[in-house]
């Protein structure tokens, strides 16, 4: 593909979104739809990250839900505790995890495969820990109410102005993604994930593009996590439980390794078929389940990733 | 000058001595290659040169600077690189991206200009996508740029192999066993690659089995047995070493190709 193709393919892809973006409300029934989308967009964001980390570098996490809890407690501690404006803790927010990041990935990078994905894990684990205990400043497991978001006097509330913030969010974290994947840093971790050891002896810092990448991603997830916490109003330490970790990990693979428009797709499905599926009480989540195994069995790659080949296929 | 120069290399792995006190020096832009038994240590070698191991014992020198213990990273920024005996090819990525990630040392675009896709990333972008296509030219697989690597042939991958590793621009080229699993047409292709290489003035350190390669490419030859120094010499004196056609074909078999020769 020549540069120019790309650039066109960049900016049909940001044009798209927004279209999508745009024209959507128009099918929501009711102001309950504009949550449920917000809420996909701010997880695709998340995804975007872990999907840097994951899909393109090879590396994975299962503690990435800390560095959304990091997110959201900032939002809520700032204000409260600090008297912090919400927008300033936001930043303060994304500085600290991209911190944390830093130096819990300087030891941890260093482990590959399972032992990376375990030692991810205790990462999550203990900063869900920290949320739950720290009560003086978190209100324990029963969480905490967040300031509404403030900006030149104009405060951030209701379902429809979180949509077009989230959206808005979403398309700027994904052409950034899309730049870093087009660029020489790109190439090497996408290198990374292939052989460590070639891209080593072609002069490539392994260890250093690593954390480069970790600490990209745990920004991601700090600005999700934060939209969460201002969007909802109260935060809980469930925001940054194993679970969470789990479904973000899903998101990813479900949408498609190194896909970054799966990882909207992934958030799509991991947020709304919880919700379509609620009729069905007790079975809900038995056939969330084993639709997420049916997609795997038969969409290996992921959603995007399976279906773009298998239109290819298609149309040579 | 001595572009590499190997002073008393040990290592062992276990209580047995991989790699035991090995010496030897090679002026710039020759073919050296280095042959010996399976097992003799010779990929071992390699790996304590590319610092890929850590030597227990013994100096490296890359230009006459003192390198040992330097990391695969550091060493390929002064201009080493190599390629490896099982492939180690970006499946994922196309061939032409693989000889990309070569420029990867050459390439000045910072994290933040990445990110925002800045008009010199752009310009990175097709000055060495150019570069690539240059270099997959030169080995004659410009047809397969945008193929997927994983879907070349392993003929091709050998070649895709040298092709990145050049792409770095080294002055000392490490080749593992470049002709493993090559037919005698693409070893011939492979020899005059080679050539080629030594010619622009790139040393190359070539670790192979098939001999009919090594004798015709190369400049100097070191034989390994059971981690040490055999012989060194030009392909005239390795053949004629009584020690090595022993090392190579047993006492027995020595002595039979004593009584043929007699």
């Amino acid at each position: 593909m020549t540069m120019h193709q790309l650039f066109k393919s960049r900016l049909t892809m940001i044009v798209a979104v927004v279209v999508l973006a745009a024209l959507l409300p128009m099918f929501f029934p009711s102001a309950y739809y504009y949550r449920v989308a917000a809420l996909v967009f701010v997880f695709a964001l998340a995804g975007i990250g872990l999907n840097l980390l994951m899909g393109y570098t090879g590396q994975v996490s299962l503690g990435h839900a800390g560095f959304i809890g990091i997110g959201a407690y900032a939002v809520a501690v700032g204000p409260t505790h600090f008297g912090l404006p919400p927008w300033l803790s936001f930043l303060v927010g994304a500085a600290l995890s991209a911190a944390v990041a830093y130096l819990v990935g300087r030891p941890i990078l260093r482990l590959r495969g399972h032992y990376l994905a375990v030692a991810t894990l205790g990462f999550g684990t203990l900063l869900s820990i920290v949320f739950t205990n720290e009560a003086h400043l978190t209100g324990g497991p029963d969480g905490m109410a967040v300031q509404r978001l403030l900006l030149f006097g104009w405060a951030a509330r209701g379902s429809e102005t979180w949509y077009w913030i989230s959206a808005i969010s979403f398309v700027i974290g994904a052409v950034l993604a899309v730049n870093l994947m087009d660029s020489p840093t790109g190439r090497a971790l996408r290198a990374i994930h292939d052989s460590e050891v070639a891209a080593r002896v072609l002069g490539i810092d392994v260890a250093k593009k690593k954390l480069t990448v970790f600490v990209i991603s745990a920004v991601y997830a700090s600005v999700a996590g934060s939209y969460l916490a201002l969007f909802n109003g109260h935060i809980t330490p469930e925001v940054s439980g194993f679970l969470r970790s789990i479904e973000l990990v899903a998101m990813v693979v479900l949408g498609g390794m190194g896909s970054i428009a799966g990882s909207l797709v992934g958030a799509a499905v991991i947020v709304m078929l919880p919700q379509v599926l609620s009729f069905l009480h007790d079975y809900e989540h038995m056939v969330l389940g084993l639709i997420i195994m049916a997609v795997m069995i038969f969409l290996r790659q992921g959603i995007v990733p399976s279906l773009t080949a298998m239109l290819a296929r298609r149309h040579p | 000058m001595t572009i590499l120069a190997v002073d008393r290399l040990s290592i062992t792995f276990g209580g047995v001595c991989a790699v035991d006190a090995v010496s030897f020096g090679i002026p710039q832009g020759l073919v050296f290659s280095i042959i010996g038994p399976n097992g003799a240590g010779k990929t071992t070698l390699l790996n304590l040169i590319s610092g890929l191991y850590l030597p227990q014992d013994g100096r490296v020198l890359l230009a006459g600077e003192d390198v040992t213990g330097w990391v695969p990273e550091r060493l390929a920024r002064r201009g080493l690189s190599r390629t490896f005996q099982n492939l180690q090819i970006f499946f994922r990525l196309t061939a032409i991206e693989n000889v990309m990630v070569g420029r990867h040392r050459h390439e000045r675009t910072g994290l933040l200009a990445d990110l925002l896709h800045l008009p010199a990333v752009g310009r990175q972008n097709r000055l060495t996508r150019q570069q690539a296509a240059a270099a997959l030219e030169r080995i004659g697989l410009q047809a397969m740029a945008d193929r997927p690597a994983g879907s070349l042939a392993y003929g091709d991958l050998k070649r895709l192999e040298i092709a990145r590793a050049l792409a770095t621009e080294p002055t000392l080229l490490l080749l593992d066993e470049p002709a493993a699993g090559c037919n005698a047409v693409e070893a011939a292709e492979l020899e005059g690659v080679i050539r080629a290489i030594a010619k622009d003035g790139v040393t190359v350190v070539l670790v192979e089995h098939n001999m009919r390669l090594v004798m015709n490419v190369s400049d100097r030859i070191l034989v390994l047995a059971n981690g040490r120094t055999l012989a060194e010499g030009s392909a005239t004196e390795v053949r004629a070493d009584p020690a090595v056609i022993q090392a190579y074909l047993g006492v027995h078999g020595a002595q039979e190709a004593g009584h043929a020769g007699g």
